[in-house]
C-alpha cells in the first residue's frame, strides 16, 4: 500500500506516495530524479548514499523513504548556491579530491557535516568524520588536503535551512 | 590569446576539467540512465561451489504483478554465446562459459536464471521466487589441492584441472648457475587472492532498434572498443550496427577490463524483449562474479654468491584461475614471468607456471597484474638474501642495478628496458626519508623493547602497453583532433578514462602545441560512435600510448595548417612560422594570421590551394615499439605493537619516475591511491573461500579495504627520466603505486619481526596473525 510522505528536499517541497519499502536513495534518485546521491552497497558500508536529513549526515540506504517523512533532505546536488559551489565542492576540485567521482558526492556530504560540528578538524577528525565513507580510487590523502581546503575556506557553512524540516500544517 | 599559453598547461599541476559535473552530482554514471519503457533484471546466483542442476521452477516468479519474463540458460544460452577469453596458450584447456549456467554451477555466485520486471525492488523479488533444485557435488576450492591426484574436478569432462602449464626460461644456462651458487636462497610466497572493489559496481544498459538492427549497449566498462569487438561474436550483431557507451565509470582497477556474461545477456533481452533493460549489480554480486585478482603461490629459489652476487632465479607459480576463463586470465600469471628479475641483472631464470581450475570466481587482471607478484617476490627475496648472506640489503640492491649507461637494458626474462636511472630514486628516497637518522631511531626504539621496522622496495614495472605483437587484441591507440571553424578545439581519444584525468592532460598537450586557452580544448571518449577505434583504458597506456596518438595528430594539423597559411601569405611552408597560435612569415609579409581566421578559412574553403583539402581535422593510429618502464624506490618505517599485532605506518616515502609529468597533481593523485591498494593488500585485505567453496568476503563488512585512517601522510618525490618509447617521453603512473609499496610494507613489517627470528608471514599481515606469529616465538 503506498503510503504519502512529504519531503523537503533541497528545499523544495516534495509530496509522493512510495512503498514503504523503498529506501530513501532509491527515493531520491528515482522518484525525485537526483541522481548524484549513489549506491555503493546499499548495506550502509560505503557511504556513497550519505546525505544530510534535517542537517545531519545519513547513509540513504539505511533508511526508508517514509522514515524521511516531515524531514529535509539535502543532497549533493543541493550543496551549491547560485552557481557558487559550496566550499567542500571548491576543496575537493582544488585538492583533486575525487578521481571517478562515484564515492565523492557521499564523500562531499559527510565532510559538510564533519565541518558543521568541528569547524577546524585535525587530521585524526577528518580521518574519524570520514570513517563510513570508502573511496577506492584517491587513497584518502587528497581528500583529507580538500576538508583542510574547505575548512580555511567557509566550508563550515552548512546549507540556509537544511537543519529544519518541512512545516506541518 | 598567445598571452594565455605564455606559461605550459603541461607541466602544471591544474584542477580537473572533469571536475565540476562530478562534484555537483551532474555525471551520469549507468546507473543514472532512465530510458523509455526501461525494464529491470536481477540475477539469480548459485549458492553452492559445485553443483548439478536438477530443475528450475519459475512459476512462482513469473506470476508476480510487474515481472516481464523470468529467463534461464535453457532459454537464453544458445542466442548469447560463450565469455570470451583473448588470451591465447598453447594447449589450453578451456571450459565453454555460457551467460547463465547449464545443468551445472561451479562457483558461487554463477548465474543461473535472470528475471525481468517493471521494477528493480519487484525483479528482486521475482528470483527470490525461484525454485532452484541442487544436487551438490565435490568442491576443490584451492589449487594445490586441485594438482593433487583423486582431487575433485572442477570441470569433470576436461578430465584434469590443470589449465595450462608455461614453462620458460632466459638469459644464460640456468643449471650452471645453480651449480656455480656458493648458496641456494628459498622462499616461498603466497600472493593472496583480492577483490578489486570499485566503489561502482558493475552496470548494464541495452537498448535495441530493431528496425536499424542496431543495438546501443552502456555498461561500467573500462573497453568499450574491446567489448564491441568481442559481442557481436557473442549476439551476432554485426560491429558497425552496435555502440558501445561507457557513461561515467567508477573505477575499474582491472575488474572492468573483461568483457562479461551480463553484458550478452542484457542485449539479448533488449532484443527478445523489444525494450530497453538495466542491469545492476549489487555489492554481494561484485564480490562473487567480478573478476578477483592474485591468487598465486610461488616457490622461488636463488643462486648466490657469498658476496652477494646473485647468479640466477628459479620461480614456480601455482596460479589459481578459479573456474573458468575471462578475458586475460591466463595471461595474467604470465607477466609475472616478464619482469622476475625486477630492476636487477640477474643472468639466467627459469620459470614455471601451472594455470589451475578451482570451484571459485574467475581471476584477472587486477591493478598491476603480474607485476605486484614479480615484484613482491624479487624485493623480498632481496631482503631475504640480504639477510641470509649478512650483507647491507641496499648495497645488495645496488650491486644488481643496471647503470644508466646500460638502457636500453635487453633483460633475463626477455624484455628491454627503455631507460632508467634506478641509483638516483634510490638516492633521492634515502634522502627524503633521512635514512641515517631512520636507522637510529630504529635502533633506539628496539633498545626500547619496541618493534621498529624499515622497508624498501626498488621497483620496475611495465606500463604504455604496448606494441600489438605483444597484446593479444593490438596494442596501438588512436585519436582525433579537430579543429572547428570556431577555432576550438575537439579531441576524441580512444582511451576510456575513468577517473585518470585525460580530459584534463590531453587539453594540456593539446593546448600548448596547438596554441589555444585550455578552456577552448573538450576531450572526448568513451563512446564508439564517437570515438570509432580504441583499445582504451588499462595497463597505464592512456597517456603514454592514447597521448601519443593525439601528439600525432596535431604534427599533422599543424603541418596542414602551414601550407594554409603559406598560400594566405603568398610565400612558400618554410617561410611560414609558427608559434603560440600564430602564424606569421617574417621577412615576407608583416601579417599575423591566428587560428580564428585560419580556421574560419579552412571550412568557408573559398580560398584554398587547389591540392588541399577543406577541414582541419587529422586521425592517428600510434603503434609503440616497447612497453615503457617506470621504476621508483618506495620506504615504509613501521611499528608493530607486541600486544595486539597491530601494525602502524609511521612513515612512508615514495619515489616514482614515471618520466616527465604533463600534471603533476594527477601523478600525485595515481600514486597515493595505488599506495592505498598495497597498504590494502599488505594489512587487511584477502578474499577468502572456505574448503566448500563458499565465498567468506563478500561484502565491505569481511572484506575490508583501506578507509582514510588507515592512510599515513606520505612524502613523495620523484626522478625525470624520459622514456625513448614516444615523443612525449611519459611512462604511465597508474598502477606503480601498488606495484612498488606492497613489497616496502611487507618488508618493513618482517623487519620489525626479525629480532623476534620471524622469517617468513603470508599476506595480509593481520592483527591477528602478527601477534599469532609474536606469541609463537615467547
Ligand atoms: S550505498 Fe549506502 S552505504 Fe553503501
Ligand atoms: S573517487 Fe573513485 S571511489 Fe572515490
Amino acid at each position: 500500500m503506498p503510503v504519502h510522505v512529504h519531503v523537503n528536499v533541497n528545499q523544495s517541497d516534495q509530496h509522493h506516495d512510495v512503498e514503504p519499502r523503498l529506501l530513501l536513495v532509491h527515493y531520491l534518485r528515482d522518484v525525485c530524479g537526483l541522481t548524484g546521491t549513489h549506491v555503493g552497497c546499499e548495506t550502509s558500508l560505503c557511504g556513497s548514499c550519505t546525505v544530510l536529513v534535517d542537517g545531519k549526515a545519513v547513509k540513504s540506504c539505511t533508511m526508508f523513504a517514509v522514515q524521511a517523512d516531515g524531514s529535509a533532505v539535502t543532497t549533493v546536488e543541493g550543496l551549491a548556491k547560485d552557481g557558487q559551489l559550496h566550499p567542500v565542492q571548491q576543496g575537493f576540485w582544488e585538492c583533486h579530491g575525487l578521481q571517478c567521482g562515484f564515492c565523492t558526492p557521499g564523500m562531499m556530504m559527510a565532510s559538510v557535516a564533519l565541518l558543521a560540528q568541528t569547524a577546524k578538524p585535525s587530521r585524526e577528525q577528518i580521518t574519524e568524520g570520514l570513517r563510513g565513507n570508502l573511496c577506492r580510487c584517491t587513497g584518502y590523502s587528497h581528500i583529507i588536503d580538500a576538508v583542510n581546503h574547505a575548512a580555511a575556506h567557509g566550508g563550515v557553512r552548512l546549507q540556509p535551512d537544511s537543519a529544519q524540516g518541512v512545516a506541518r500544517g | 590569446m598567445a598571452d594565455a599559453n605564455t606559461t605550459p598547461y603541461v607541466g602544471r599541476a591544474m584542477k580537473r576539467i572533469e571536475d565540476p559535473r562530478l562534484i555537483t552530482g551532474a555525471g551520469t554514471y549507468t546507473d543514472d540512465l532512465r530510458l523509455s519503457g526501461m525494464v529491470h533484471a536481477a540475477i539469480l546466483r548459485s549458492p553452492h561451489a559445485h553443483a548439478r542442476i536438477k530443475k528450475i521452477d519459475t512459476a512462482a516468479a513469473r506470476a508476480i504483478p510487474g515481472v516481464v519474463a523470468v529467463l534461464t540458460g535453457a532459454d537464453v544460452n544458445a542466442s548469447c554465446g560463450f565469455v570470451p577469453c583473448a588470451a591465447s596458450m598453447p594447449d589450453l584447456k578451456a571450459p565453454k562459459h555460457t551467460v547463465l549456467a547449464g545443468d551445472r554451477v561451479y562457483f558461487v555466485g554463477h548465474a543461473v536464471a535472470v528475471a525481468i520486471a517493471s521494477d528493480p525492488y519487484v525483479a528482486r523479488d521475482a528470483i527470490d521466487a525461484i525454485d532452484v533444485d541442487y544436487d551438490p557435488l565435490p568442491v576443490v576450492a584451492n589449487a594445490e589441492d586441485a594438482v593433487k591426484s583423486g582431487s575433485p574436478l572442477t570441470h569433470p569432462d576436461l578430465g584434469t584441472n590443470v589449465a595450462y602449464t608455461h614453462n620458460v626460461s632466459g638469459g644464460g644456462n640456468i643449471d650452471e648457475a645453480f651449480r656455480k651458487a656458493d648458496r641456494i636462497v628459498k622462499h616461498r610466497l603466497y600472493h593472496q587472492r583480492l577483490t578489486p572493489m570499485p566503489i561502482e559496481p558493475r552496470g548494464v544498459v541495452a537498448s535495441y532498434h530493431a528496425g536499424e538492427g542496431a543495438l546501443t549497449l552502456w555498461t561500467s566498462t573500462q573497453i568499450p572498443h574491446l567489448i564491441r569487438t568481442l559481442l557481436p561474436g557473442m549476439i551476432g550483431v554485426p560491429e558497425n550496427k552496435m555502440r558501445i557507451v561507457a557513461p561515467e565509470v567508477g573505477g575499474g582497477f582491472g575488474a572492468k577490463l573483461n568483457v562479461y556474461a551480463e553484458e550478452a545477456l542484457i542485449s539479448h533481452l533488449a532484443m527478445r524483449l523489444h525494450t530497453p533493460v538495466k542491469w545492476i549489480e549489487s555489492r554481494r554480486d561484485n564480490a562473487s562474479a567480478t573478476i578477483h585478482g592474485r591468487d598465486q603461490i610461488g616457490e622461488y629459489e636463488v643462486a648466490v654468491k657469498n658476496d652477494g652476487t646473485i647468479l640466477g632465479l628459479k620461480s614456480k607459480t601455482i596460479a589459481d584461475l578459479g573456474s573458468y576463463l575471462q578475458l586475460l586470465t591466463p595471461a595474467v600469471p604470465t607477466l609475472t614471468g616478464l619482469v622476475l628479475t625486477g630492476c636487477y641483472k640477474i643472468p639466467a631464470v627459469k620459470m614455471e607456471i601451472v594455470g589451475v581450475y578451482t570451484h571459485k570466481m574467475a581471476t584477472d587482471a587486477y591493478r598491476g597484474a603480474g607485476r605486484p607478484e614479480a615484484t613482491y617476490l624479487i624485493e623480498r627475496l632481496m631482503d631475504v638474501i640480504a639477510q641470509e648472506l649478512k650483507i647491507d640489503r641496499l648495497e645488495l640492491r645496488l650491486k644488481h642495478f643496471p647503470a644508466p649507461g646500460d638502457f636500453p637494458f635487453p633483460t633475463s626474462c626477455g624484455l628491454v628496458y627503455d631507460s632508467g636511472n634506478y641509483a638516483a630514486a634510490l638516492t633521492k628516497a634515502k634522502q627524503l626519508a633521512n635514512w641515517d637518522q631512520l636507522l637510529k631511531d630504529r635502533a633506539a626504539a628496539r633498545a626500547a623493547g619496541k618493534l621498529s621496522g624499515i622497508g624498501v622496495s626498488t621497483y620496475v614495472e611495465i606500463c604504455a602497453m604496448g606494441p600489438s605483437k605483444a597484446m593479444p587484441a593490438g596494442g596501438w591507440e588512436w585519436g582525433c583532433v579537430r579543429m572547428e571553424i570556431s577555432a576550438k578545439v575537439t579531441v576524441i581519444t580512444g582511451v576510456s578514462p575513468h577517473g585518470q584525468g585525460q580530459e584534463t592532460t590531453f587539453a594540456q598537450i593539446v593546448a600548448d602545441r596547438i596554441g589555444v586557452p585550455i578552456e577552448d580544448v573538450v576531450v572526448m571518449h568513451g563512446d564508439t560512435a564517437v570515438a570509432h577505434y580504441g583499445r582504451d583504458t588499462y595497463g597505464s597506456r592512456g597517456t603514454a600510448v592514447g597521448g601519443t596518438a593525439i601528439v600525432m595528430c596535431i604534427d599533422k594539423i599543424l603541418t596542414k595548417a602551414k601550407i594554409l597559411a603559406a598560400h594566405l601569405f603568398e610565400t612558400t611552408v618554410d617561410h611560414v612560422v609558427f608559434e603560440k597560435g600564430t602564424f606569421t612569415s617574417p621577412g615576407v609579409t608583416n601579417r599575423v594570421i591566428t587560428w580564428p581566421e585560419l580556421a574560419g578559412e579552412f571550412y568557408v574553403a573559398k580560398n584554398l590551394p587547389a591540392d588541399l583539402e577543406p577541414g582541419l581535422e587529422a586521425s592517428s593510429f600510434f603503434e609503440p615499439q616497447n612497453f615503457t618502464f617506470p621504476f621508483g624506490t618506495h620506504i615504509a618505517v613501521v611499528d608493530v605493537d607486541r600486544d595486539t599485532g597491530q601494525v602502524t605506518i609511521t612513515k612512508y616515502v615514495a619515489v616514482d619516475d614515471c618520466g616527465p609529468q604533463i600534471n603533476p597533481l594527477i601523478v600525485e593523485g595515481q600514486v597515493q591511491g595505488g599506495i592505498a591498494h598495497s597498504i590494502g593488500q599488505v594489512l587487511f585485505e584477502q578474499t577468502i573461500y572456505d574448503e566448500d567453496g563458499q565465498l567468506v568476503t563478500g561484502e565491505f563488512m569481511d572484506y575490508a579495504i583501506p578507509r582514510a585512517h588507515d592512510i599515513p601522510d606520505y612524502i613523495l618525490g620523484s626522478t625525470v627520466t624520459p622514456s625513448p618509447v614516444n615523443p612525449l617521453g611519459v611512462k604511465g603512473v597508474g598502477e606503480a603505486g601498488t606495484i612498488g609499496a606492497t613489497p616496502a610494507i611487507a618488508n618493513a613489517v618482517m623487519d620489525a619481526l626479525e629480532p623476534l627470528g620471524i622469517t617468513h608471514m603470508n599476506l595480509p599481515l593481520t592483527p591477528e596473525k602478527v601477534w599469532q606469529a609474536i606469541k609463537s616465538k615467547n
